[in-house]
């Protein structure tokens, strides 16, 4: 039985900051050929458009930090933690 | 499990309220927290004072908060998840039975344990073959237990009320965004609220394997992607007689597997399930700059896992109960962060002491050993009013007396050998494939052992010199 990655994420908690905690730099994104957060990010969150930039919503974010630590262009993403309380919160992991 | 009653938390609440000039009942429990809450008064001057500032209530920050409360040192202990455990993720099997016997006798008695550990397996891992290693022991089902199996979100709140209950006061739903300075020296933490600075003598930092702290204060350099694996777990509900009888396990007994070889396929890694009372634990490991260059996705390769002929079986019918994802320090000796600076050191993850070597992946037990020596040595410090560089230098030799440096330099070599080529995908096929041909019947004459390696060697094209070289590097990152 396989189970897609919508049916996993929907077993996740996460209580949305209005305020994003990462931020993905278009301009930068659009020259990136490696395209290494579409692949790595745990969540699919990085989404690639067909003008060559990249879509990216941080609602469902694990914070895990796997995006920062593979893109290699200077100043691509800006990566912060959610407010506290908020973002993620595991049950049973 | 021992909780504190309701009446008893809601004082500790109110007294961190007190100590940081909260409103009482804020964070009101279960609910979300109020944004912009003042940590002090507005207007005054002076920041709130503690002997200890703990940042993160994962097993190395409650350790360290722990030992530093019972020395009766006023002790703050932040965490930014809504509870202690709410951000974090493991396996998890957790080896460090005997320590914490130290810390908390006999806490097995009152942990949210879910199974002892008393069944290990190494599996080798070819695309359609496994080879496996099944090692069980009457006496890991013995107090105080080998391993035993644990959900973070559970043990980690329970392990911060025992801090908690030693005297540690416990601010959740609290980020800290930077240390806070003066004479050059680490004297504080700021949180992420109006007013959040808050002054200490001594802050610890255990913010985990992301440690943005140890990087701003300067002591922790950038990581590489070849330093990280990334982590992606599910759990998945099974019922408790199932359990048992699928792996065949009596009482409240459990089992570890960790796989090995082309489990993650062409990505260095690899993959482990665990037993909980009534659930499983399950996930891949990848390295992250492997993750990338092969393109592949890391919920993709946990679906391959699942799929594989020697893993189905084990996972069939099970629900996924939750989904989760965490990275790995993974270098090691070689990313070891600078431990140490005037007013301030570095323990658990955010320290790299997380223990990744194939067949290990340990990081709670050295978490929690480095949170204890991190606090022994606050409590020094704090006895000869010395928190200076020269004073928190002997954290160090907390840390070699309770053989933590010792194991990760005896294991510097390993982590590169582990994610090598011929180790990850070539010797595990080998073994996978030297083993059908020793137990596949043709009605053709027996084939010796020897020849039937030694043509498994010859198919995969190992050459005897790479081989010798291969053995050789093992033995120095394994055996001596
Ligand atoms: C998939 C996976 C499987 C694993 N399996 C095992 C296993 O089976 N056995 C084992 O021993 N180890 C295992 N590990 C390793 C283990 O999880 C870690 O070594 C261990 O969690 C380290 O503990 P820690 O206290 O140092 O850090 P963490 O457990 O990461 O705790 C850090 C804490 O700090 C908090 N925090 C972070 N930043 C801030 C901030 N700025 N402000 C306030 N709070 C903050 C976090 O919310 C968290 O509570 C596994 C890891 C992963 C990812
Ligand atoms: S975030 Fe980094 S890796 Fe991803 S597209 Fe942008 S530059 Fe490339
Ligand atoms: S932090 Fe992790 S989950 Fe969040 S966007 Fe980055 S890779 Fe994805």
């Amino acid at each position: 039985m396989v189970t897609t990655l919508e049916e996993r994420m929907r077993t996740v908690r996460f209580r949305v900051d209005d305020r994003p905690h990462i931020l993905v730099n278009a301009g930068i994104c659009k020259d990136c050929s490696v395209r290494a957060c579409v692949y790595v990010c745990p969540a699919n969150l990085f989404v690639p458009l067909d003008d060559g930039g990249i879509l990216f919503n941080y609602e469902e974010c694990f914070e895990c930090g796997t995006c920062y630590i593979a893109c290699d262009k200077e100043g691509a993403i800006q990566w912060s933690y959610p407010r506290g309380g908020y973002g993620v919160t595991f049950r049973e992991a | 499990m021992a909780l504190l009653s309701k009446a008893t938390s809601l004082a500790l609440v109110q007294n961190v309220h007190r100590l940081v000039g909260l409103p009482n009942g804020f964070p009101p429990p279960e609910a979300p927290p109020a944004p912009r809450v003042r940590l002090r008064a507005p207007g005054t001057r002076s920041a709130e004072h503690v002997d200890v500032a703990v940042i993160g209530a994962g097993p190395a920050g409650s350790a360290a908060a722990l030992i530093a409360a019972r020395a009766g040192l006023k002790v703050l202990l932040l965490e930014r998840g809504e509870y202690p455990g709410a951000k974090n993720v493991s396996g998890a099997a957790f080896y460090g039975s005997a320590i914490m016997d130290e810390l908390i006798p006999r806490w097995w008695e009152q942990a949210p344990v879910e199974r002892y550990l008393s069944r290990r397996v190494l599996a080798f891992m070819a695309p359609e073959t496994s080879v496996a290693l099944d090692f069980r022991s009457a006496r890991f089902a013995e107090p105080p237990y080998n391993g035993v199996a644990i959900l973070r979100p559970k043990f980690d709140r329970w392990f911060a009320d025992q801090a908690v209950a030693a005297g540690a006061f416990l601010l959740n739903a609290a980020v800290v965004d930077d240390v806070l300075w003066e004479d050059g020296r680490v004297a504080g933490v700021r949180v992420r609220r109006d007013g959040g600075d808050i002054r200490a003598d001594v802050v610890i930092a255990c913010d985990g394997a992301n440690s943005l702290i140890a990087k701003k204060a300067g002591l922790q350099r950038q990581f590489h992607a070849h330093e990280m694996s990334l982590g992606v777990k599910e759990v998945l509900a099974l019922d408790e007689a199932t359990i048992r009888e699928r792996f065949q396990l009596s009482g409240n007994d459990g089992m570890a597997v960790e796989y090995i070889g082309s489990i993650t396929e062409e990505v260095s890694g690899g993959a482990f399930l665990y037993t909980n009372r009534n659930t499983l634990s399950l996930g891949i490991i990848g390295q992250i700059s492997s993750l990338a260059q092969h393109k592949r996705r890391p919920y993709e390769l946990l679906e391959g896992f699942k799929a594989h002929p020697a893993v189905a079986p084990l996972v069939r019918g099970g629900t996924v109960r939750e989904y989760s994802a965490h990275i790995i320090p993974e270098a090691g000796w070689n990313m070891l962060p600078k431990l140490a600076t005037g007013g301030m050191m570095v323990a658990g993850d955010a320290a790299a002491l997380c223990f990744v070597a194939g067949l290990y992946l340990e990081g709670i037990n050295y978490a929690i050993l480095s949170g204890i020596a991190a606090g022994e040595t606050a409590i020094a410090a704090y006895h000869e009013q010395d928190f200076s560089a020269a004073s928190l230098a002997r954290y160090e030799t907390a840390l070699k007396a309770r053989h933590v440096l010792g194991d990760f330099h005896g294991y510097r070599h390993a982590p590169a050998m582990v994610n090598s080529e011929r180790l990850q995908n070539l010797y595990p096929a080998v073994i996978a494939h030297a083993a059908e041909q020793i137990f596949r019947v043709r009605g053709e004459p027996k084939q010796k052992i020897g020849p039937i390696a030694l043509e498994a060697l010859r198919q995969h094209k190992v050459a005897p010199v790479e081989l010798i070289q291969d053995m050789l590097n093992a033995g120095r990152s394994f055996g001596w």
